[in-house]
């Protein structure tokens, strides 16, 4: 059975779904469990992300954590005046992670990491009432990260290491709200780049000032992602030299925001352990997203985004029931990036309250199941995006959205 | 431990059908509402306009974009209603085969290697709908381009066999019932709970695109006797009209709810505002050498006419024939207003040949009151028999046909006035909707058009959004247009709540470069 479940989800479509912005925040069934808090507690090798700082005051030698999520999110748009209504039916995400530590002394602890904090997965009905800004996208990120970790003194730590990350985007469009071909076919284009590198770096500390308290903060590097001859194909053109588009190639940058962490925990008494973190986004660098194609006769796309910076407030508690069983639960307030006017349905996403549980089952000493449960609720917003432009003017494209996304994910720590 | 698993599971598969859901969403119950009509079974009568006809031909896009079409989406979201149906076509470059020949044209699409170049052009392609292919069943979409009103109730004007001779029409060939069937019968035979009637236009617009070339029936009711250029009779017009109003929305008739819409002004329409009225590039030597020609018949003739108390001065002064270098000389025409001085001029003292006295009889130069059919722009300037000496338009003058004259303007003005009377009082007295479809392209038509929803729209030919490429018909968004104004005046008349039309979304003109 347990097999069979995490088979099946492993074989779902290896794209990304998000959380405020395109942050996908799954890099741990135990932290997420608990609110996706993280930078100030040490559980096992999901510290290599929340972290690295912490790796260090790990006990065992080995240390492994690797889990995967499946996202279904979803989206309904509607306007009232002109009776139009749309739902995504986006793929299932399955973002994942995989942690490494091992500690070489007491003092130093050696780690490594890869997993998916950016990405976006969203498929509408192919020329809907907003396929003009978005039919589907699929961007996805995955970071690769080698990790040191090393106590300056019994109770603080420092760490972190460079990060290499593979991105890739697949993003269709139709050209405008009217051209078609003879046949009535809309015309269209796809731009696809994958295997786009870029390179960046995390760094943190832990320190605990007491034995039941610890105090985190962690940083993680913008990464700017730039795909350069990505590949644009235009489909459904009309046959005639009064339109510019032909296939091209392109290039364009997209911003993987630096984030800022800082929390603590505290561990009541043998049972119970509080966590608390503040996440800060610095989406202000994503402020356009401006596609600039090779052919000099295909105009630019130029989309303004306005992303501003946004933060995330986390909480999180942990009951260890037994020695087999360790239940967990929290709640986050996620702050979206996205401006008023700006709320374009490529990335849909409103403020959320998100609530979390989940659990871990010690199999043995060495190997435990965590289970992890994320429902975000998003209320009802009436937005628009107003900077699409047509013969110099700003048409709106408005209406009410509402997305949901609900995220079950499993994993395991392993640990001698 | 078993259980953990099984109950996340099952977790993870209730959660895949967990959708969104809008607290008030437009596919609730209630949302929109049917007000006080019945969108249940909706049919729509009337020709081209109605058809999806568009671009000079009948296209499947064409009929997509049609307003009924349009309008049925609408209705299918305030209440549960019948699939809207129509005729459609085989593909979408337009044109029809009788028996295999090819009896209508394809469409036009702009066609061109830049903006500069760019021009409308029938699309490079051979039809593939045949008339004689029946449809069966019936069909929402009753609209018959070419029919008059008085053909939606012409017993046989969808027998095939009468295609040929052109006493039928191809259009409704293909889906009349019988060969017996009327438009309006069909239309009845679906029992239609809402409809709507946009019929008449042809009665007076085809003498209009014909330059004029018919007579307008006053007086005479006997259909069989009208040319297909002809006015139909105001009067005629409006027992017809009302017989159709009657069987669909009377009390000994369906007694359906529905809306009607009138005609439009056809100096609205792109079709007469392309070709201007001094097209005509002369050099100097030539102008001279024209001035030279027709200076006897200004300087002489003319006066002398007037003075023989054959022509008023005031005409005398509208036939004089005056050329200068430049590009912008008025054609010559035959205008059949004019008293006709062949005979006189063969007579003492003009002693006028035959030919020369017959070129002069009608002539007269255009002035900015005419206006020149779109059709005619083709054959302005070309020569006969490759006499570069026998120009068309001017030292051959242009027929009646290739010019509606200020007189012929204000017949089909007056005409078009008494129709829209007429339909405005059956819409009073059946208490339907109307949508005044005159008023609202009068505002289009005007230099530099309006904006409608936030979208520029004009009658600009070709870049004005409106009209297709026919000059005639209109647009997806001209029919976008139509479409919404019908469900502001379904809203107001019937106190309805439904969702208007996103004009933006609908297209104009296609371009595409296989052109004949």
């Amino acid at each position: 059975m347990k097999r069979l479940f995490v088979l099946g989800l492993m074989l779902m479509a290896g794209a990304i779904t998000y959380a405020g912005g395109y942050r996908v925040s799954l890099q741990g069934q135990r932290s997420l469990a608990m609110g996706h808090t993280g930078v100030a507690v040490v559980n096992n090798a999901e510290l290599a992300f929340f972290n690295p700082a912490g790796l260090v005051f790990l006990e065992s030698k080995i240390n492994a954590a690797v889990g995967v999520s499946a996202v279904f999110s979803d989206v309904v748009y509607q306007n009232e005046q002109y009776g139009q209504i749309a739902r995504t039916d986006s793929p299932v995400g399955t973002p994942f992670y995989a942690y490494f530590s091992y500690k070489l002394s007491d003092k130093f602890s050696l780690g490594f990491a890869a997993y998916t904090p950016y990405g976006s997965s969203v498929a509408w009905e192919k020329d809907w009432a907003g396929s003009h800004l978005v039919n589907d996208i699929e961007l996805a990120a995955i970071y690769v990260q080698a990790l040191a970790s090393y106590k300056i003194t019994e109770n603080l730590a420092v760490g972190g290491g460079p990060i290499y990350v593979s991105g890739s985007v697949n993003f269709n469009r139709n050209l405008n709200r009217t051209l078609t071909d003879l046949e009535g076919e809309r015309s269209n284009v796809t731009v696809d780049a994958s295997g786009v590198s870029a390179f960046g770096w995390s760094a943190g500390a832990m320190w605990s000032p007491m034995d039941s308290l610890r105090i985190g903060v962690n940083y993680r590097s913008e990464i700017l992602v730039k795909a350069k001859d990505g590949d644009a194909d235009f489909e459904n053109v009309p046959n005639s030299p009064l339109t510019p588009f032909q296939d091209t190639k392109f290039d364009a940058t997209l911003p993987l925001p630096a984030e800022l962490s800082v929390g603590a925990s505290y561990q009541l008494n043998d049972k119970w352990l509080f966590a608390f973190d503040y996440n800060r986004t610095f989406w202000g660098v994503y402020e356009s997203l401006d596609i600039d194609f090779e052919n000099a006769n295909v105009p630019d796309s130029q989309n303004p985004r306005q992303y501003e910076d946004a933060s995330i407030y986390r909480f999180g508690l942990q009951y260890t029931a037994n020695t087999t069983v360790t239940l967990r639960a929290g709640y986050y307030f996620d702050q979206s990036p996205v401006q008023s006017g700006y709320f374009a349905p490529e990335t849909p996403r409103n403020d959320s309250n998100n609530f979390t549980g989940g659990l871990s089952v010690n199999v043995s000493d060495s190997f435990a199941i965590d289970a992890s449960f994320l429902y975000s609720r998003f209320e009802e917003i009436n937005e628009s995006y107003d900077y699409y432009q047509e013969n110099g003017q700003n048409v709106p494209f408005g209406g009410t959205y509402k997305s949901s996304a609900f995220v079950p994910g499993l994993g395991v720590t392993f640990k001698i | 431990m078993k259980n953990y698993f099984k109950y996340m599971a099952i977790l993870a598969l209730g959660i895949i059908s967990c959708e969104p859901e809008l607290e008030n969403s437009i596919e609730d119950d209630g949302f929109y509402a049917a007000g006080e009509a019945d969108f249940t079974n909706y049919v729509a009568l009337g020709n081209s306009l109605t058809a999806g006809y568009a671009d000079g031909a009948l296209y499947i896009t064409g009929q997509e974009n049609s307003y009924p079409n349009i309008l049925a989406e609408k209705f299918a979201l305030v209440q549960e209603t019948m699939d809207f149906t129509q005729p459609l076509v085989n593909d979408n470059f337009g044109g029809l085969l009788l028996g295999g020949n090819q009896i209508a044209e394809t469409r036009f699409v702009l066609g061109g290697e830049s903006l500069a170049t760019a021009r409308p052009a029938r699309y490079n392609g051979t039809p593939t709908t045949e008339v004689t292919a029946k449809l069966s069943g019936s069909f929402g979409n009753m609209g018959v381009p070419g029919a008059k009103s008085y053909h939606l109730l012409a017993p046989g004007y969808g027998n095939v066999t009468g295609v040929a001779t052109g006493a039928a029409n191809p259009y409704f060939a293909r889906f009349a019932s019988t060969e017996n069937a009327t438009v309006l019968g069909d239309a009845i035979a679906q029992n239609p709970t809402f409809f709507t009637l946009w019929i008449g236009n042809n009665d007076v617009l085809s003498y209009a695109t014909s330059g004029g070339d018919g007579i307008y029936q006053e007086g005479n009711t006997n259909f069989s006797e009208y040319g297909s250029n002809d006015i139909t009779d105001a009067n005629a017009f409006a027992f017809v009209y009302n017989s159709i109003v009657s069987e669909l929305a009377g009390q000994d008739g369906l007694g359906a709810e529905g809306v009607l819409i009138n005609i439009p002004n056809v100096t609205d329409i792109p079709f007469f505002k392309v070709v201007p009225v001094n097209p005509i590039p002369l050099d100097a030597a030539t102008a001279g050498a024209l001035n030279a020609q027709f200076g006897a018949y200004n300087t002489a003739i003319l006066p002398g006419l007037v003075q023989a108390g054959l022509l008023t001065e005031a005409e005398a002064n509208s036939r004089k024939i005056i050329f200068a270098e430049g590009a912008q000389n008025f054609v010559t025409l035959v205008d059949e207003d004019l008293t006709d001085i062949t005979g006189v001029l063969q007579q003492e003292p003009f002693n006028l040949d035959p030919q020369t006295a017959g070129l002069l009889g009608q002539l007269r130069q255009a002035t900015p009151s005419d206006l020149i059919p779109l059709t005619s722009s083709s054959f302005i300037g070309t020569t006969v028999n490759n006499n570069p000496m026998l120009v068309n338009g001017v030292s051959v003058p242009l027929g009646d046909q290739h010019v509606l004259t200020a007189s012929e303007q204000a017949l089909v003005a007056q005409v078009t006035a008494q129709y829209n009377g007429a339909i405005a009082a059956i819409a009073q007295n059946y208490s339907l909707g109307l949508v005044d479809v005159n008023t609202l392209l009068g505002t289009i038509g005007v230099d530099g058009g309006t904006i409608y929803q936030g979208v520029p729209i004009s009658s600009t030919f070709v870049s004005g959004g409106a009209f297709s490429l026919d000059g005639v018909h209109l647009t997806p968004r001209g029919n976008a247009v139509i479409a919404n104004e019908i469900v502001k005046e379904i809203n107001a008349t019937y106190s309805a709540n439904m969702p208007g039309v996103d004009v933006g979304s609908y297209g104009t003109v296609t371009i595409n470069n296989n052109v004949q």
